[in-house]
């Protein structure tokens, strides 16, 4: 009996109304399945329109993997997202996750945000140097030589409007409920920023067109693999 | 000086737990002892597996579990009308769990809402419907939780507000709502319906969202009346009436379908509804659900084919045009799911005309699916659900009530207009 509901059900699937008024065909496609995320999070002309909601087309599938779990778990939070998630399998995030991740769409022309250049220069130290002695590693060694992330679990960082990159880092800083309930290594780098950095940083990436494709696993070195190992490990895997 | 006094106050203190944990373990000790003896089964390991099962359908691991936490370890808050209940960790861990509990503390909890201390637990704990589940079934339960990998994890305390805090108030509560007693059949009855029963009324403890509660958060009555679900910005609707989710004239089959996959050609499950399908309802066995369906559909069984009364106006001229602004958002934000006739693709977008859940009378629910949107559990019937988007962000409190205005009393449905306060009030809390 469970058996021939889930083979009917199964079939409702690749049925299209036939009945009544206009009838709508609807595509056994994963684009029509995640129109609910779709209306925020732009697909095609729509990207962009709105600059808090955050880019998600592109981005490492075990990145995106990690983060729906995280709303859907109240790790990282924001409440509409919380109420679409709530009754999905992880099976299914890993499927939504699949498909956002392939999504190559254009990227939006870069902000141009005014900086001065001792901006630019602080920028630039924290993104290709970094501060050994703060142990904060330079941002292009864990987000790659071109920024556009490293496979499978660390996002890139370009193509993300300012205003959402800071909330990000100020997520974390504060430690509070929107993201960074569970510490990792990009919680613990972004806590030992100043707002002068951040403020920077912010600009300083919203400002740069995006180009390029995320960097394979290879590139990541050993001791950040361990450093991330939370990121990388727990939630680069489907189960 | 200060200092001093802290560090004494400390270990005082741990003493005095220290203490107490040794009595009592000494305590639990002897009585497991003596127990165990008498509970040796020569089948434990398909107890265990029984009990597991009948843990799934009450759904324990829902509230016992914090969002992605470890299964039974507790820690979820629970926030009620009364205050903010954080539910205990039931795992074999001795110190923090259960462990040292035996088959008569888990009975004393489960049957008459006791812990093992003898401290009267609060019906956020769904005791006043499991106190219908079999001492058998209660056993196996127990073997099961016994048979968990032990975690420690300390939850913080229930925050109950005054004066529900004051115990004397839940024993008067206690005389007052809770009937304890298991199940009793219905001779009259089939064995299918029996089980429907003694499913619906203990162990899936339905009740406990679909009832009318009084200002004590005493359910009103065991008929799945249906009311507005404590703490939660959301309306569970009765069971028991044609008008709302009583399912008299459906197949049990479609029935179980909605139960078993969280959708069905004229309905699908939302919000609580569609976490009790995706944790619990979903796993049960093909009788225990057929039995849970005959058992509902009995309920209005006899009213089949009844036009629900009430629905009937005339529309005037300005009437008329209000609901054509809501038709006009609805052709713009909705119609290319729920269709120009609103009915939906069967399994995919549910049907809004002749949608009980659109009509009914507490417009709560439709209001809430616009405001958040959502999608239908993952089940292994429809694992990967189509959804519906939030419209919070894009329209204004004006524009949801006008366009759920509008299929309240399009396509030939008939319900009351829906205003901006109706909108602003359903918003928040989940
Ligand atoms: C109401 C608008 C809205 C809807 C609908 C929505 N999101 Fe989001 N999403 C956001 C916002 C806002 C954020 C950023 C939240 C934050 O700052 O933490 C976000 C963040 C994300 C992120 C993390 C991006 C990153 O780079 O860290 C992912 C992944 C995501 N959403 C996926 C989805 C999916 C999948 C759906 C559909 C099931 C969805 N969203 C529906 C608004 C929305
Ligand atoms: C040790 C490796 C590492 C370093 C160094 C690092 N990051 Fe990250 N970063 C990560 C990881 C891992 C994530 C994904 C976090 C998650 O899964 O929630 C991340 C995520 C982010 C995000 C969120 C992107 C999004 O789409 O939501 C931003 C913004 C970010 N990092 C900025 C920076 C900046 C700026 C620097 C340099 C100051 C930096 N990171 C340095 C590992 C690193
Ligand atoms: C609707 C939520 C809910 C569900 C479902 C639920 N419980 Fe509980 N349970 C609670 C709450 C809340 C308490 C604490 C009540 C109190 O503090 O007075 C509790 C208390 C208990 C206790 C007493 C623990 C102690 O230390 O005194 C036991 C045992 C228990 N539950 C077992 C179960 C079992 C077994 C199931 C499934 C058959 C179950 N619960 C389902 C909410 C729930
Ligand atoms: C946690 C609260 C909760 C519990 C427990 C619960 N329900 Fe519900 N139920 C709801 C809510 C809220 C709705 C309305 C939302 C919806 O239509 O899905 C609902 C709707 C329904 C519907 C109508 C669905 C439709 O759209 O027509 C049925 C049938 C139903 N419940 C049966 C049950 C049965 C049987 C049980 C016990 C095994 C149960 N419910 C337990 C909250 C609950
Ligand atoms: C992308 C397709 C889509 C669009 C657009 C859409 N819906 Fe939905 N709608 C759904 C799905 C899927 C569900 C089932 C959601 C669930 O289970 O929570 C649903 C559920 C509903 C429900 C609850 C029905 C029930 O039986 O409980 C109502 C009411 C509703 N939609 C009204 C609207 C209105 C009004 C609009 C326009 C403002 C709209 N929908 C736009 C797909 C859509």
């Amino acid at each position: 009996m469970l058996r021939f509901i889930l083979l009917a059900s199964f079939c409702m699937t690749c049925v299209t109304s036939v009945y009544g008024g206009t009838p709508i065909a609807v595509p056994d496609t994963m684009a029509e399945r995640v129109k609910a995320c779709t209306i925020c999070h732009g697909a095609e002309d729509k990207v962009g329109r709105d600059a808090y909601y955050p880019r998600i087309a592109g981005k490492p599938q075990g990145y995106l993997v990690n983060q729906l779990r995280n709303f859907r778990d109240g790790r990282r939070y924001y409440q509409p997202m919380a109420i679409l998630l709530e009754n999905m399998s992880d099976e299914y995030l890993y499927e939504i996750a699949q498909y956002f991740s392939s999504l190559r769409l254009p990227y939006p022309a870069p902000e141009q945000i005014p900086m001065q250049s001792e901006e630019i220069e602080l920028a630039e130290h924290l993104i290709y140097v970094g501060y050994p002695g703060r142990n904060i590693p330079a941002c292009s060694a864990c987000h790659g030589d071109v920024l556009m992330g490293i496979e499978p679990a660390i996002p890139g960082l370009l193509g993300l409007p300012r205003a959402y990159i800071t909330a990000q880092l100020g997520g974390w800083r504060n430690g509070g409920s929107m993201r960074g309930q569970v510490p990792d290594c990009m919680s613990e780098i972004a806590k030992q920023l100043t707002d002068a950095e951040v403020n920077a940083i912010a600009k300083w990436l919203a400002n740069q067109s995006a180009s390029g494709e995320p960097r394979p696993f290879s590139t990541l070195l050993p001791e950040l693999v361990h450093r991330c190992s939370q990121n990388i490990m727990a939630n680069g895997s489907k189960e | 000086m200060r200092r001093l006094a802290i560090k004494y106050h400390i270990s005082h203190y741990q003493f005095d737990v220290l203490l107490l944990a040794c009595m009592v373990s000494l305590l639990f000790f002897s009585i497991t002892q003596v127990s165990d003896v008498v509970a040796e089964e020569p089948d434990r390991s398909i107890e265990v597996q029984h009990g597991a099962y009948l843990a799934r359908v009450g759904n324990c691991m829902g509230c016992h579990t914090t969002k992605g936490g470890q299964p039974f370890a507790g820690g979820r808050r629970l926030s009620t009308s009364f205050g903010i209940f954080v539910t205990p960790n039931i795992t074999s861990d001795k110190e923090t769990g259960i462990g040292l509990w035996n088959q008569q503390d888990f009975w004393q909890a489960l049957h008459q809402g006791k812990s093992s201390d003898g401290r009267s637990l609060y019906p956020a704990f769904p005791y006043t419907e499991y106190t219908k589940v079999t001492r058998q079934d209660a056993n196996a339960i127990f073997a099961y939780l016994q048979s968990i990998p032990p975690i420690s994890q300390s939850n913080p305390p229930n925050d109950i507000f005054f004066p529900y805090n004051l115990k004397p108030l839940l024993a008067i509560w206690r005389i007052l709502y809770f009937k304890e007693g298991v199940y009793e059949p219905d001779q009259s009855r089939s064995d299918a319906w029996n089980r429907g029963a003694y499913l619906v009324q203990g162990l899936g403890h339905c009740n406990a969202c679909h009832t009318t509660r009084n200002m004590l958060g005493a359910s009103q009555d065991d008929t799945l009346a249906g009311g507005q679900i404590m703490g939660m910005n959301w309306y569970a609707p009765s069971l028991s009436s044609y008008q709302e989710a009583g399912s008299g004239d459906w197949a049990i089959e479609e029935i179980v379908e909605l139960l078993t996959t969280g959708i069905t050609k004229r309905a699908v499950a939302s919000g609580p509804m569609a976490t009790v399908i995706k944790q619990s309802l979903q796993y049960l066995s093909q009788e225990d659900i057929n039995g849970m369906a005959i058992y509902l559909k009995s309920f209005t069984e006899n009213e089949g084919g009844n036009t629900p009364g009430v629905r009937f106006l005339v529309m005037s001229g300005s009437l008329q045009k209000h609901l054509d602004f809501g038709g006009q958002l609805y052709e713009k934000h909705c119609q290319t799911c729920h269709g120009s006739d609103g009915k939906g693709v069967p399994g995919i977008y549910p049907a809004l005309a002749d949608n009980r859940s659109v009509m009914m009378s507490s417009p709560l629910n439709p209001i809430r699916s616009v405001l958040n949107g959502g999608y239908p559990p993952t089940t292994a019937g429809n694992p990967r659900p189509y959804g519906m988007p939030p419209f919070q962000q894009i329209l204004r409190n004006e524009e949801v009530a006008l366009v759920v205005s509008y299929i309240r009393n399009a396509w030939g449905n008939r319900s009351s207009l829906v205003t901006a306060v109706d909108v602003d009030r359903s918003k928040g809390r989940n």
